[in-house]
């Protein structure tokens, strides 16, 4: 899976497109694995920005789950940003904004996560 | 089974891990809410009144989803009584079919998902045990399932050792993936993921399917574990399904505690393509508010993400019946 990688500073933005579903998950975790390697205390923080994402289920959020447990253990930050409707609903009825940083915009989480990584952003 | 004939269902226990009950603050909060809703009302009959709780009313106000623990009767038709698991609720089963049906002269059929205490604790205060002319059946693929039973009636657990129970109890041991026909219905068990193993039940019967899968953690990356699920419940007219956490709960803070959440029963029931899913062992902690919550969400759920095929959802409270 393709996730288009953009670095603002110690922040690397991450967008992966369309459903994220038994077909499609382990593409993501594979995908997503060598961000969260480094997604670390004085390394990089991650930013999911999911305004291309259609569609979630249990096995996409799982995904989520272990790379925000990773992210926890080597003390590094990970969000998630601009969600659609639909995957907005799927994440409050399965609690999922209870365990996670989900911000309203891309510029939100930059905003919470890194002011650097922001001024590059806005600087872009 | 239904005056038509078709296969029935009957919860008498709905609760997860420990029975409950509501407290005076909780029955106060109903009865001011349902007053209030009343104001400027003439309930003057109990014709009136019932039929201002039936349709005005919220499920969650006017009812109760109830607090014993697991055990679900399947009703056939058939002479026999079928049931899954011994929690509190047998309790409740057993007194009423003293009443109803006289005390002996029974035959009871249990498929046991597992032996944990909320699924036998209601055994020792099943009074059919202490009535001569009695028959129980108990079937299981657990190796301690018969020295559970026994140990639960020693002592220091209970004053009446199993010994003294006057009905004849059978303990039978089933294969998981083997197919048995019992009491009119074709079961088959399928191993759960559950501390010390639990064990789905596949009925079927003429062209009817219930399946009772409660007390199993599923691990959505292990896809031949789900899709041996999905083949479980390939087309049931009902899933009775373990949803007492929500999923962020059951793959974090209570991952490998043996229970799975109402978005992952949804999604099992839309790949099988069965017709009703019924959340079931609710968590001990939900109030009925809290349960009613769940049901509207998993039911919003259903809506945002259906396919070509709609899949009807409930929520089990004490004492439901459906006809299938």
């Amino acid at each position: 899976m393709d996730l288009t990688p953009k670095r603002y500073a110690d922040t690397i933005v991450l967008s992966p497109v369309g459903r994220l579903d038994h077909a499609t998950s382990e593409g993501f975790k594979v995908a997503l694995a060598p961000y969260m390697a480094r997604c670390a205390r004085d390394l990089d923080r991650v930013i999911l920005d999911f305004v291309g994402v259609e569609y979630i289920s249990s096995i996409g959020l799982r995904v989520l789950m272990l790379a925000a447990k990773q992210a926890k253990t080597q003390g590094g930050s990970i969000g998630v940003a601009a969600l659609q409707p639909v995957v907005k609903e799927i994440f409050d009825i399965s609690r999922f904004t209870m365990v996670l940083d989900v911000f309203a915009s891309v510029r939100e989480g930059l905003a919470r996560l890194s002011p650097p990584a922001l001024a590059a952003f806005d600087g872009a | 089974m239904a005056p038509d004939g078709r296969l029935a269902v009957k919860f008498w226990g709905t609760r997860g891990s420990i029975p409950v009950a509501m407290t005076s603050t909780e029955v106060r909060r109903k009865l001011i809410a349902s007053l209030v809703r009343a104001s400027g009302r003439t309930l003057d009959t109990p014709e009136k009144a019932t039929v201002f709780l039936e349709r005005e009313l919220d499920f969650a106000v006017s009812h109760t989803f109830g607090g014993d623990s697991s055990c679900v009767e399947i009703v056939t038709g058939g002479k026999d009584y079928v049931l899954c698991d011994l929690g509190t609720g047998a309790r409740v089963f057993g007194n009423d079919v003293l009443a109803t049906r006289g005390a002996s002269g029974h035959t009871f059929h249990v498929f046991m998902s597992h032996l944990h205490w909320d699924h036998i604790m209601g055994f020792p205060f099943f009074m059919p045990v202490y009535a001569p002319g009695n028959h129980i059946r108990i079937y299981g693929c657990h190796a301690g399932l018969e020295t559970a039973f026994r140990g639960q009636h020693a002592a220091p657990f209970f004053p009446v050792d199993f010994a003294r129970l006057s009905a004849t109890i059978e303990f039978v041991r089933l294969e998981p993936g083997r197919d048995y026909e019992i009491a009119g219905l074709r079961v088959r068990p399928k191993l759960q993921r559950h501390g010390g193993d639990s064990y789905g039940y596949r009925f079927h019967m003429r062209d009817r399917v219930v399946v009772y899968s409660t007390d199993a953690e599923h691990k959505q990356d292990d896809l031949t574990e789900i899709q041996g699920f999905v083949e479980f419940f390939r087309d049931a007219d009902l899933v009775i399904f373990d949803s007492q956490y929500s999923l962020a709960e059951a793959t974090s803070v209570k991952e490998d505690w043996g229970h799975s959440s109402n978005v992952v029963g949804l999604e099992l029931c839309q790949m099988a393509r069965a017709r009703r899913l019924c959340l079931y062992h609710h968590e001990p902690v939900s109030n009925d508010e809290r349960i009613a919550a769940l049901l509207a969400e998993t039911q919003r759920l259903e809506e945002i993400t259906r396919g070509d095929r709609r899949v009807e959802i409930l929520a089990a409270y004490d004492g439901m019946e459906l006809t299938l």
